[in-house]
């Protein structure tokens, strides 16, 4: 049997070869869709958050895209996280999106399935999100991966 | 929650349609299954037929077939052909300087926005790779045998 390398194209390792980690290059992508998705630009934003989760502890971080640098079709942002409310390592993913016009031809469950080998590999058996109870869509995507309702309840409320 | 039979026999017939688009079920197989009332559930079928989600197949055999869109139908578009599911609806509208009962319904409240919230995320088509994966299986593995009535009360 061969043995693991990381010098082994991407398909030999059974990787999604669509699917790549970040480079600073793409940033400027993450910010375009970002803004084509949500109407507003938030530079400081994606360029902090590739600094923390693109360019730093990358066997627990991972921010992973798809397509081209300066023209990207989605990406999908996590890290493992340990011992948050008392719970042992597990993988949360806090931000998905995927271009308007490419969606429903299952991108987004494949950038969801990268994130989740990566997890895997990092060690951990579990995988989290929190979504915005009237945000139908992403919720929905997030059932359709087999995501159900965890043991934590989220509790808030206002400081004035 | 508690789902009224008509609401319960509406989903094990779509889910049953959903799995098999191509193939027609008549009422009675369906039925048989689950061990219900077969005129009841011909008269569901007929309901959830004027609703646009199955089709009645005339001819030889008969029976319906799903014809909606198992990716985007949700739980709730079932359940709400049938049933409101807001349990705050069926308390009682408080009086004035009742605010225990205003308070209550406020509780009421988040669990209906939860309740809501899972029942919408959920298709018909995530619904059957749930059922596929049988998660409740490593569920009862998972819990602890109940207790006998003799071990509860103690020594
Ligand atoms: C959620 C999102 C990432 C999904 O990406 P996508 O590429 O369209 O998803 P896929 O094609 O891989 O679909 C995967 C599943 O999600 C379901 N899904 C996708 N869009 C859906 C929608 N609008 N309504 C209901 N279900 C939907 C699909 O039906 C599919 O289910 P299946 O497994 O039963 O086939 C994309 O819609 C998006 O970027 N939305 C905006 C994201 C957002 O609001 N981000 C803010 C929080 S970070």
């Amino acid at each position: 049997m061969a043995r693991r390398s990381t010098t082994l194209p991407p398909q030999a390792s059974g990787e999604d070869p669509t699917i790549r980690p970040a480079t600073l290059a793409d940033v400027a992508g993450v910010i375009g869709l970002d803004e084509e998705v949500t109407g507003l630009r938030k530079a400081a934003y994606w360029q902090d958050m590739f600094e923390r989760f693109g360019a730093r502890r990358r066997d627990q971080r991972f921010f992973l895209v798809a397509g081209a640098p300066g023209h990207l079709d989605g990406f999908i942002i996590g890290e493992v996280r340990a011992w948050e409310f008392g719970s042992p390592p597990s993988g949360w993913v806090f931000a998905v999106q995927v271009r308007p016009r490419l969606r429903v031809r299952g991108l987004g469950a494949r950038l969801f399935a990268a994130v989740c080998a990566r997890f895997r590999t990092a060690g951990v058996a579990r995988v989290r999100t929190m979504v915005a109870r009237d945000n139908a869509v992403i919720h929905a995507f997030f059932r359709s991966q087999g995501m159900m309702a965890g043991p934590f309840i989220e509790l808030e409320m206002r400081l004035d | 929650m508690k789902l009224q039979k008509a609401t319960a026999f509406a989903l094990y017939a779509v889910l049953e349609l959903a799995a098999e688009p191509g193939r027609q079920r008549t009422a009675v197989e369906i039925a048989d299954k689950y061990g219900i009332s077969a005129h009841h559930l011909a008269k569901v079928l007929r309901d959830l037929g004027r609703a646009g989600l199955v089709e009645a197949v005339r001819g030889v055999g008969g029976g319906y077939r799903f014809v909606g869109n198992a990716k985007r139908l949700t739980l709730m578009d079932v359940i709400g052909l049938f049933e409101g599911t807001s349990a705050e609806a069926d308390a009682p509208t408080p009086g004035e300087g009742q605010d225990i009962a205003s308070g209550l319904r406020y509780v009421l409240a988040e669990l209906d926005a939860q309740t809501g919230a899972t029942l919408r995320s959920i298709s018909l088509s995530t619904m059957l790779k749930l059922v596929a994966r049988r998660p409740w299986e490593s569920l009862a593995a998972a819990r602890p045998a109940r207790p006998t009535r003799a071990a509860r009360r103690g020594p």
